[in-house]
C-alpha cells in the first residue's frame, strides 16, 4: 500500500501535467473530429458515472439520496446556479433524515 | 479569434497597470472563492472517511485544485489501489481541463514567457477558466494571478475545514453536506444536457451502466475507480464515434 503522500504527490503531478501542457506546446488546436468529440464528451460522461450510484449510496437513508438527486437534476435543468443547487441537496437530505 | 495588432500584443504593462489588473482578478474571484470554500468542505468530509488527516487534505487541495479529480483521487485512496490507477484516474476525471488548457493557449500572446504558462496552468478550473474567458482579447498574466491568490488558498482551507468539522458535526449534517459534491456534478452536467442532444441521452445512460457495475455479481468485483476508467472511455469513444460533434471548438 502506497503512503498518503506518494497517492497526492501522483495525483498532483497529472493533473498539474493535464493543465500545463496544453498551456506550454499546443500553438495550434486540436483537428482531429474524433479527437475532439471524444475530449467533449468525456467530462459529462465521467461526472455521471461519479454522481450515481455514489450519491444515493452517500446520505445515510437510500430515499433521501434519491430524492436529493432527482431536485438536484430538477433544478439544475431549470437553470438553478451551482450554489443554489447544492444548498437544495444538502437542505433536501436534512429534512428528510429528519423525518424518515 | 482574431489576431492583435503587434503593438497590443508586445507592449508590457507598467507597474500601476499590472496593480489594478491584479486587483480586479481578485475581486471578480471573490464569488468564486467563495463557492470554493462551500464545495470543498463536502470535499473535507470524503478525506476524513477516506481516512485523511487535515494536513494532507489541505495539500491534496492546494496542488490539485481540483473537485472531480480530487473526488476521483478519494476513491482510489479510500480504496487503498495501485499509484497506477490513481494516475489513470485522475488523468481522466481531470481530461476536460485539457481542452480548457488548449482553449486557454489560443488567448496567450505568442510571445508570453514560459514561467506565466507555468503559473496559470497550475489553476486551470472550470470557474478561473471562466473569468479568463470573459477577458476581452488576450489573457494578462497579473490579472488570473489575482485571481488565483484568492481562490486556491479558500479551496485548501474549505478542505481543512471540512476535515476537521466531519469529526465534530453531527451525522445527519455530515450526511447532508456530502451530497453537496454530487450536486455540484449535477450543476455541470444537467444544464448542458438541456442544450445538447447528445448530453441529454448520456447522462442517464451513464447512470444505468454505473448503477449496473457497481451491483451485478462479477461485474462490482471492478474498484469505483476502475469502473469510472472503464466507463468513461467506452462511453465517450461510443458516442464520439456514432455522434461526432460539427462545431467541436466550443466546448
Amino acid at each position: 500500500m502506497p503512503n498518503m503522500l506518494l497517492y497526492i504527490l501522483v495525483a498532483a503531478g497529472v493533473t498539474y501535467a493535464v493543465r500545463v501542457l496544453p498551456l506550454t506546446l499546443l500553438r495550434r488546436p486540436i483537428t482531429s473530429p474524433f479527437l475532439q468529440s471524444f475530449l467533449y464528451y468525456v467530462p459529462y460522461v465521467t461526472l455521471s458515472v461519479m454522481t450515481f450510484p455514489a450519491m444515493v449510496d452517500a446520505t445515510q437513508s437510500p430515499i433521501a439520496g434519491v430524492a436529493a438527486l432527482a431536485m438536484g437534476v430538477f433544478f439544475a435543468y431549470r437553470g438553478a446556479s451551482l450554489p443554489k443547487v447544492a444548498a437544495l441537496c444538502c437542505g433536501t437530505v436534512l429534512l428528510l433524515e429528519l423525518v424518515l | 479569434m482574431q489576431a492583435k495588432t503587434k503593438e497590443e500584443t508586445v507592449s508590457m504593462p507598467c507597474k500601476s497597470e499590472t496593480r489594478a489588473l491584479a486587483l480586479s482578478g481578485l475581486r471578480d474571484a471573490v464569488p468564486v472563492g467563495l463557492g470554493y470554500l462551500a464545495v470543498s468542505f463536502s470535499l473535507g468530509i470524503v478525506c476524513k472517511n477516506a481516512g485523511m488527516n487535515v494536513w494532507e487534505s489541505a495539500l491534496l487541495s492546494l496542488l490539485n485544485n481540483a473537485s472531480a479529480g480530487e473526488y476521483a483521487a478519494l476513491t482510489v485512496i479510500a480504496a487503498r489501489a495501485s499509484l497506477w490507477e490513481m494516475a489513470l484516474l485522475t488523468l481522466i476525471a481531470n481530461a476536460r481541463y485539457l481542452l480548457m488548457s488548449c482553449a486557454l493557449s489560443q488567448r496567450l500572446r505568442p510571445d508570453m514567457p514560459i514561467y506565466h504558462r507555468l503559473i496559470i496552468g497550475f489553476d486551470i478550473t472550470d470557474e478561473l477558466f471562466g473569468l479568463a474567458i470573459n477577458r476581452p482579447g488576450m489573457l494578462e498574466p497579473p490579472y488570473y494571478y489575482g485571481a488565483m491568490i484568492m481562490a486556491m488558498p479558500m479551496w485548501a482551507l474549505g478542505t481543512a475545514l471540512g476535515v476537521l468539522a466531519g469529526s465534530v458535526l453531527p451525522a445527519a449534517l455530515v450526511s447532508a453536506l456530502s451530497v453537496a459534491l454530487y450536486a455540484m456534478f449535477l450543476a455541470i452536467i444537467i444544464p448542458q444536457a438541456r442544450k445538447d442532444r447528445v448530453v441529454r441521452v448520456l447522462v442517464p445512460t451513464c447512470f444505468a451502466l454505473s448503477l449496473a457495475f457497481s451491483r451485478l455479481p462479477g461485474l462490482k468485483t471492478l474498484s469505483e475507480g476502475t469502473r469510472t476508467i472503464v466507463l468513461t472511455i467506452a462511453v465517450s469513444a461510443a458516442a464520439a464515434l456514432l455522434c461526432p460533434r460539427k462545431e467541436a471548438r466550443n466546448a
